[in-house]
């Protein structure tokens, strides 16, 4: 795995663990592979409300039809790389 | 960090796993603003629901309506009214295209030639005096006979501040005719003398409803944590009130912010082209609103705040699996 890779996961952690409020866990000790629908309880409000600071963060759209794939942190890392690859 | 993994033993994580997929997407339909009934405190009446789109009485529209919710990510068809048995034509252009609950007072019955497996909900509010004082009639002379022994019916059993101590009298009749029943709390929208829940009903109601499910729990389909928060208007120390309820129409919700919500979720008119506030009158206080629906929703989709303790996890299991027994995701 790249660094640009665990970059991009340690920031997503981070950001979720913003968003949500998540308590007893930090960026670095965030399971990537972790269900975030089946194990932390995320919902669809709750994946809006991450694409929206996504979107500004890394400049690309993420669709409401994409939500379902994307549940978990190395999911929505790897979801932003190919987006921001085919983007350029 | 709390996850459900850790929170739930083996036999918990498995009915967690079977309802975590289900993603409910429900919307509610007005189906006609005409009823075969005119109930003291039906919210439909009371705040002139009825008068606020003429119903659309083209077939080919309903159907093309129905299409359009589809596309809009609707899962399941909530059907109420008025009567929705009085115009059985638009009933089924939900039924043949997506999972499809249709409540009704059971004067009429749905036709299991057409409608094999349809979820019906046949409204009661009470014992025989309740019903008469209430609408008029006891129509559960009628109902149980129109539907005794159905697999897919069940009684939604109002119960009224009349009712405590006689709760027993209700399920056992409901249990002898082999159907289930849900219970909810009257909102008695029309200030009826005497069917205003006081605190202290509420209190002894909660114990009673308990009672019930311990005793029925063939025939109640219902949780312990339900009855709390119906009877408390409380979950994990909020209030329930407009600035929680979940069950606003998309469209037409402006708060922020904006609390935890049915994603999608409109209560549409019978004219097709209108929408209702909510899933009940606009009139109604929504700080003493007792809509079963409303509640059982608010838990759901407060999944998150219950992934704390085994116990919030698992009552908010148990309101889930309610919610989709009701209307047919899960087996009884």
């Amino acid at each position: 795995m790249s660094n640009d890779t665990n970059a991009t996961i340690t920031r997503i952690a981070e950001i979720i663990i913003d968003e949500l409020k998540l308590e007893d866990v930090t960026p670095a000790s965030f399971d990537p592979d972790l269900d975030l629908v089946d194990e932390v309880g995320v919902d669809s409000m709750d994946l809006a409300t991450i694409a929206l600071v996504l979107r500004d963060e890394y400049s690309i759209r993420i669709d409401e039809d994409d939500y379902p794939k994307l549940t978990t942190v190395r999911f929505i890392a790897e979801y932003i790389i190919d987006k921001q690859n085919s983007s350029e | 960090m709390i996850t459900v993994s850790s929170l739930l033993d083996d036999h918990w994580h498995e009915r967690y796993k079977k309802i975590s997929k289900l993603n409910i997407r429900s919307s509610i339909y007005d189906v006609t603003n005409r009823c075969n009934l005119r109930c003291k405190g039906c919210f439909f009446f009371s705040s002139g629901e009825h008068e606020v789109a003429p119903e659309e009485k083209d077939i080919e529209k309903w159907h093309e309506f129905v299409e359009k919710e589809m596309d809009r990510g609707v899962n399941l068809a909530i059907l109420i009214g008025g009567e929705p048995t009085l115009c059985l034509d638009r009933v089924e252009a939900f039924y043949k295209r997506l999972p499809t609950f249709c409540a009704t007072n059971g004067l009429i019955k749905v036709p299991r030639d057409r409608f094999p497996d349809m979820m019906v909900g046949i409204s009661l509010w009470g014992d025989a005096d309740d019903e008469k004082t209430l609408r008029g009639n006891d129509t559960f002379v009628v109902s149980s006979a129109n539907y005794e022994g159905d697999p897919h019916a069940y009684y939604l059993y109002t119960i009224t501040p009349k009712q405590l101590g006689k709760t027993e009298h209700i399920i056992k009749k409901i249990k002898d005719v082999g159907l289930k029943v849900h219970m909810q709390l009257l909102s008695n929208d029309e200030g009826v003398d005497g069917f205003t829940w006081q605190p202290e009903e509420l209190v002894a109601i909660r114990e009673e409803m308990d009672s019930m499910l311990d005793t029925y729990p063939e025939t109640v389909i219902s949780s312990k944590y339900y009855h709390e928060i119906i009877t408390t208007g409380k979950m994990l120390g909020r209030s329930f009130g407009w600035a929680e309820c979940p069950s606003v129409t998309e469209p037409l919700d402006n708060r922020d912010p904006r609390p935890k919500r049915l994603t999608n979720f409109i209560r549409w008119s019978s004219g097709l082209d209108s929408m209702h506030r909510c899933c009940t009158s606009e009139t109604r206080d929504c700080r003493t609103c007792k809509d079963g629906a409303a509640h059982m929703s608010w838990v759901m989709v407060n999944k998150r705040a219950h992934i704390k303790t085994t116990k919030d996890l698992q009552n908010w299991i148990e309101v889930y699996e309610m919610f989709a027994k009701l209307y047919q995701f899960i087996p009884w």
